[in-house]
């Protein structure tokens, strides 16, 4: 019986874990569909490109003989200054072009970024495999004493699940505390007031691009040592759609308790389900969640209520 | 001066109700089906200029008409319905492998009707998938319309009795034989998707113009005003995804039997959905030339585009040309959302319109 409750356990605390991976990525996208509206298709390509200026440029430091430390610095620096730069980019000829049309055409407009990104960044730092080792990779090894054979927890999980913890609570005090954050939340409110009371959109979108590529940077430099940095990175965005619907697209603790219940459902589903059905259910499994749970709410568990007017 | 339809005078209701009301139109109509029936197999057979070479018809001209019936299908659900689908390419795979498993499974099945009955298994799916859009609407359905895409890449790999448990996964399609002929050159497959598409692409012109099509487009432009109007969402929504599914259901069985002739699940992953979309917007919602001119334009961009280096005589990796065709494939395309967001059907009307008046523009 211990060892059925354990390994349960085990299976429960991995996908929770792994759930908070999803929420990194998805985090980006809440952010940046509150601020602009924009249904952001690239953010996937964004934690490949900034994962790849990270691997690349830290690769070349070690080989110059860097001190470790320094050249993790430098590489992050390097990386969120790549990641700057794209943000400039795209709000300065790609969005700002398109204010105010529909927001299908916004939609697939960051569809043609994404491609301009994925090809420019594997054009300009390859498109190999590059292994990233920021985190410790070793498993723990739990409750031994209770459970027959422990409950094994892989450490990148936690690191991973503390870092997403303490970016929403940097996310948060900065949306909270701070005059940028203000004019943020007024930009997400209404464009139009806004700006009619002097807070520069295009200033704003920036700073909404540019935050949702640091924390594009910071999903990479997990997903990175996890996977290695590589092309397959860009499919983790598709993963966090359904993270995405289940929270609602409008709230950041709805990313996080979103990607804690795919996370969980689909390592569980995959274990007690998926024998059943032939496996490989982990691939869907998410969206049906998704889908069911969109049936019940609309506007997903804690998006904010969709009103109608004629 | 030459389109012009002062002097046109409709003394027939048939001649009012003509799906070409324009003479000017109807001819270049028929003269591009003349075009393509006659003049394209004829200029093939003899051989002469860039007809006589195979890889036009199997590299582009097969291909952009399945592509272009496909389009079609999406440009009813989102272009005229409103309703986002990233998940046409399931249900290309879905009337693909419901053509393959009926024509293998039911003894003596012809090709037209096998194909046909793909679509319809595709459009019940379709049904199906679209009971989820009464109740979500915009980008939250387009997420939801994954989950179709993610459960039917995976059903047709781990299933096996769909892919009549060949060990790679990859099955071959049936012969394509209709009557007592056998369609096997390119030519005769090009006529094959040819036929296919202007039949169904007149009917999609049709069906739009009629009460349905414009149900469906009342649905788009407000679903909450059309429904006060007296239009059921139940009906308009579900028949939109149903006719959508049939058409992209029909094209999947075209493009597996008469394109790849063998295929893998892989043929029809996200990457086709997201491509078929982009070949709506790039074409214009809501209109059916728009979606010939954007599968079209996608089609045959990367094509010319791996081309050019050649062509200029530089010496670039093959994976260099592959990257370079995405960045210039989505500057591209972000260019034409900003300088025309309703597509080139759009800039085709616009031209229609200075014909109009041309050479008296005052």
């Amino acid at each position: 019986m211990a060892s059925v409750i354990g390994s349960f356990l085990e299976v429960l605390i991995g996908g929770l874990l792994s759930g908070v991976l999803y929420s990194l990525v998805a985090l980006g996208f809440v952010l940046i569909y509150k601020a602009s509206g924009v249904f952001n298709f690239a953010q996937g390509a964004m934690v490949l490109l900034a994962g790849l200026a990270l691997v690349r440029s830290l690769d070349w430091m070690v080989n110059k003989g860097f001190p470790g430390w320094a050249a993790v610095i430098l590489a992050l620096v390097f990386a969120g200054a790549i990641m700057a730069i794209t943000a400039f980019l795209i709000e300065r000829y790609v969005l700002g072009p398109l204010l105010n049309q529909d927001g299908l055409t916004l939609f697939m407009s960051t569809i043609g970024a994404a491609f301009m990104i994925e090809g420019l960044g594997q054009m300009i730092f390859g498109s190999d495999v590059y292994p990233l080792k920021l985190y410790p990779n070793d498993a723990w090894i739990l409750l031994e004493s209770i459970f027959p054979g422990g409950i094994l927890i892989n450490q990148l999980d936690v690191w991973g699940g503390l870092i997403a913890g303490i970016l929403v609570a940097v996310l948060a005090a900065f949306f909270q505390y701070t005059k940028t954050g203000r004019a943020l939340r007024a930009v997400a409110d209404d464009h139009a007031a806004a700006q009619s009371v002097g807070i520069p959109i295009s200033w704003i979108w920036f700073v909404v691009w540019l935050v949702a590529g640091l924390v594009a940077l910071v999903a990479a430099t997990v997903w990175g040592t996890k996977l290695g940095v590589q092309f397959s990175i860009v499919f983790l965005a598709l993963k966090a759609l359904p993270v995405l619907i289940i929270g609602g697209f409008t709230s950041v603790p709805g990313a996080i308790i979103g990607g804690l219940i795919v996370g969980s459902g689909e390592k569980l589903a995959e274990v007690y389900l998926g024998p059943a059905v032939g496996g490989g259910i982990e691939y869907w499994f998410a969206y049906v969640v998704a889908l069911a749970v969109l049936m019940v709410r609309p506007q997903g568990l804690f998006g904010e209520r969709i009103i109608e007017r004629i | 001066m030459l389109y012009r339809e002062t002097g046109q005078f409709k003394t027939t209701y048939a001649a009012d109700m003509a799906i070409f009301p324009i003479r000017q139109d109807r001819i270049a109509l028929y003269a591009l089906l003349a075009f393509a029936f006659i003049a394209v197999p004829l200029l093939a057979h003899f051989n002469i200029g860039m007809f006589g070479r195979e890889y036009l018809f199997k590299g582009i001209l097969i291909p952009f008409l399945i592509l272009a019936l496909a389009t079609i299908g999406l440009n009813i659900l989102t272009g005229y319905c409103g309703q986002i689908s990233l998940g046409a390419g399931a249900f290309m795979a879905i009337g693909a492998y419901a053509a393959y498993n009926i024509s293998l499974r039911v003894p003596g099945m012809p090709l037209i009707p096998a194909i046909l009955l793909g679509g319809l298994v595709s459009a019940m799916v379709g049904i199906l998938f679209g009971i989820p859009s009464l109740r979500i609407k915009g980008l939250y359905l387009a997420v939801a319309t994954l989950a179709a895409q993610f459960f039917f890449d995976w059903l047709f790999i781990r299933v096996k009795w769909f892919t009549n448990y060949t060990p790679s996964g990859s099955i071959s399609s049936p012969e394509l034989r209709i009557g007592g002929y056998l369609f096997q050159s390119p030519i005769e497959k090009y006529l094959l998707a040819l036929s296919f598409v202007t039949v169904f692409a007149l009917l999609a012109k049709n069906l739009v113009r009629g009460n349905l099509g414009r149900q469906w487009m009342a649905i788009r432009d407000m679903d909450i005003a059309a429904e006060i109007m007296g239009i059921r969402p139940l009906y308009a929504k579900l028949s939109a995804f149903a006719v959508s599914s049939f058409f992209i259901g029909v094209a999947g069985a075209l493009w597996a039997f008469v394109h790849l002739g063998s295929w893998e699940p892989l043929a029809f992953s996200i990457d086709k959905s997201n491509q078929l979309l982009f070949m709506v917007i790039i074409g214009g919602l809501g209109s059916i030339l728009g979606s010939f001119l954007g599968a079209a334009f996608l089609l045959i961009l990367p094509i010319v585009l791996d081309q050019v280096p050649q062509a200029l005589g530089m010496k670039v990796s093959v994976e260099t040309v592959s990257h370079l065709v995405f960045v210039i494939t989505g500057a591209l395309i972000c260019y034409l959302l900003i300088k025309e967001p309703h597509g080139f059907a759009k800039l085709w009307s616009l031209g229609k319109e200075k014909l109009r008046l041309w050479p008296y523009p005052h």
